[in-house]
């Protein structure tokens, strides 16, 4: 069972390249199969989701991209509008403020503010009393985040924050953002991983990072593109024999099936070693042998995870 | 088509340049491989290979020096003759710690720098840092002119465009006329210092707090007295990166996804007027036949020759959906082609194990530094 979706908050991380963006919109089906209102958030403007979904624009809004799920893809500088907007009410300041060149300036040369009001919104997405006006009530959101290295840095812009704004109103903001994601109960991470060597290098400094740089809760990783176990060894012995056929196809036939072989011997090393260098418990997911992620793959994807 | 050999003839720098995930550490350290066995001093600068990697190249020690990898363990894999390889692990931080030194006034105005929390809080995080930080070391060696070939292997950026980006964002962020706004005596930092009562700066106290925005001008203004040499040397970093002695090789994959950021990537190259010198794609599945097999008829041949129908079953379908694979990465590929105006394209085939030595570096280069004829024989023959 997939307890952690129960939590309200979940963080999807892992190196550039392994199927984060489609793990988190797996994951996000799989909630909002599960009765679950969902949303599942873009925050390097990636735009997978607007992909997979045929969706022309999932941008700074929240779209309903199928029963029960929602996207949104934040904008750093929509988010700081909105921050300033929540808090300054009066129309006539925050144009002010707005139209001032030290407010620009500010928001652009200081350091991590992109990161901070980005995670501020997720934050805001996650309140069940929302902060925007109509807010819709979400039971999870699901966070597609940047790459690993940054990744890190992303989690933790709260707490860096938190440490240089002693006291003020951005200190005790970034002092909730930084309690919300060490709260076991309430948010939780999952790394997602390819059975190659570097991926599980990273995968493995990724949950010591998280467990004890960031301090939060490293509830699942996700093996993601593994090949069927196709050929045993007697298999392929067997199958020995085309590789002299005077038939070009058979002879294809057998390098495609050893190469298969070898491929899976491969994986299932590296599996081992990520299963002997984690702590938290570990789910797969099968290699998609399609030329592109359709909507029916994730579909798929979304009830293997388990 | 060509071989890399070729795209980096008469090159001093080789910068490989991409998404994350799509082999870039690999390719760097292959291409400068194969460009000692040519007889060239090189060196490649990385951010965080993998330890396999590393260990086999004897890199374990490395830091934000260049050292050289030992001839013996070259030679051990054929690679001999006069040329030498030399790497570096990239250290952003102690870069930027470096680059402060460089440019502070006095020792006074360096240990402000160092010594601010804000600075020792973003040296490593701050956005672009580490990419801009990679130009620098790049720019810093160039000048040596110890080495005929750098290699760089890009940072592992959310996209690529973070690399181009990085100078101008490292010069924006402690450009002068920006900060003037802080630290000329009438500004901000005097201002903020003396509780002034402006309405945008009472605003700004209200939503960031006194205290952050006192700490930020004084960020700020400690970075005063460096702008012009900050300025100064991001600028002929940038001359550098548009020089004809710099090449840019782009390294993606043959999913869809990579190869549009790379055709995103290669236009941006051409409008910031920089040398793009050729595209790598890395685990293409060649398609080892010209047609598209059937099931039935292919079942049915297997098992003629003496195979158990369980298996010849199995067969079939695997060289089918490798097939569709590799249909669809050789689309991908013609797509990328069509739209890199004929420039070359090298694709290295998917292998059936992880590279992680110098042996599997040389294997790469055995379609690296192929023709693509040679190329087409070796992976389908």
């Amino acid at each position: 069972m997939l307890e952690f979706l129960d939590k309200r908050l979940i963080f999807v991380t892992g190196k550039g390249g392994v199927g984060k963006s489609t793990v988190s919109i797996a994951l996000g089906i799989r909630a909002a199969m599960e009765g679950k209102r969902t949303i599942v958030v873009e925050v390097a403007s990636t735009e997978n989701t607007s992909r997979i979904f045929r969706q022309e624009d999932v941008g700074y809004r929240e779209v309903e991209v199928a029963n029960n799920l929602w996207a949104i893809s934040i904008d750093p500088d929509d988010s700081m509008r909105e921050y300033v907007l929540l808090q300054l009410r009066v129309k006539a300041m925050r144009d002010l403020l707005f139209k001032s060149r030290m407010f620009t300036y500010l928001a652009e040369a200081t350091p991590g503010l992109n990161e901070l009001v980005t995670i501020g919104k997720i934050w805001e997405l996650a309140q069940l009393d929302r902060k925007i006006k109509h807010g819709r009530k979400y039971d999870l959101v699901i966070v597609d985040s940047p790459a690993t290295g940054h990744g890190i840095s992303f989690l933790q812009t709260p707490r860096t924050f938190a440490n240089i704004a002693r006291v003020g109103p951005m200190h005790n903001q970034a002092r909730e953002l930084e309690e919300m994601i060490v709260d076991h109960d309430v948010t939780g991470s999952v790394i997602v991983s390819l059975p190659e060597e570097m991926p599980v290098n990273e995968t493995v400094s990724l949950e010591r990072d998280l467990t004890n740089d960031i301090g939060v809760s490293v509830d699942r990783v996700i093996m993601n593109a593994l090949y069927p176990d196709r050929f045993t060894e007697r298999d392929i012995a067997e199958l020995k024999g085309l590789e002299k056929s005077e038939d070009p196809e058979l002879r294809s036939a057998h390098r495609a099936a050893l190469s298969m072989s070898r491929r899976t011997e491969a994986q299932a090393e590296q599996f081992e070693r990520l299963k002997n260098l984690v702590s938290a418990p570990i789910s797969t997911l099968p290699f998609v042998f399609e030329p592109e992620l359709t909507l029916k793959a994730a579909r798929r994807m979304a009830e293997k995870i388990s | 088509m060509a071989s890399i050999a070729d795209v980096l003839e008469d090159r001093g720098i080789c910068i490989c340049a991409g998404s994350g995930g799509v082999g870039k550490t690999t390719t760097s350290a292959a291409i400068a491989l194969g460009m000692v066995d040519r007889g060239l001093k090189v060196c490649v600068l990385t951010i965080d290979p993998a330890k396999r990697l590393a260990d086999s190249l004897g890199l374990e020690e490395l830091g934000n020096e260049a050292s050289q990898v030992d001839p013996k363990l070259l030679a051990e894999n054929g690679v001999t003759g006069s040329g030498e390889l030399w790497a570096m692990m990239l250290d952003a931080k102690e870069t930027f710690d470096n680059l402060v030194a460089r440019h502070a006034e006095d020792a006074e105005a360096r240990d402000r720098v160092l010594a601010n929390p804000i600075y020792q809080q973003i040296s490593g995080a701050l956005a672009g840092s580490q990419e801009y930080m990679a130009m620098e070391k790049l720019f810093e060696l160039h000048s040596e002119g110890r080495f005929d070939l750098l290699v760089l292997d890009t940072p592992p950026s959310r996209n690529a465009l973070d690399f181009l980006n990085a100078p101008t964002k490292m010069t924006s962020f402690i450009e002068g006329r920006s900060l003037q706004l802080f630290i000329r005596p009438t500004g901000f930092a005097a201002r903020v210092a003396t509780r002034g009562t402006g309405v945008v700066l009472s605003l700004l106290k209200r939503i960031i707090g006194f205290d952050l925005l006192a700490d930020l001008s004084e960020f700020f203004t400690a970075f005063s007295g460096m702008i012009d040499g900050f300025e100064e040397r991001a600028h002929r970093v940038n001359t550098l990166l548009r020089d004809d002695e710099t090449a840019f090789v782009i390294v993606c994959g043959p999913q869809a996804e990579p190869i549009e950021e790379a055709v995103f990537f290669h236009s941006k190259l051409v409008e910031a007027n920089m040398n793009f010198a050729g595209a790598v794609v890395n685990r293409v599945r060649y398609r080892l036949g010209t047609k598209v097999p059937k099931l039935g008829s292919l079942r049915e041949r297997i098992e003629a020759e003496k195979v158990d129908p369980d298996l010849a079953e199995r067969a079939a379908r695997n060289l089918i959906e490798y097939d569709v694979l590799a249909r669809r990465d050789a689309e991908n590929v013609q797509q990328l082609s069509e739209r890199l105006d004929g420039e070359p394209v090298i694709r290295i085939p998917y292998l059936d194990t992880d590279v992680h030595d110098i042996a599997g570096l040389c294997e790469i280069n055995r379609f690296l530094f192929a023709d693509e004829e040679t190329r087409v024989d070796l992976a389908t023959g």
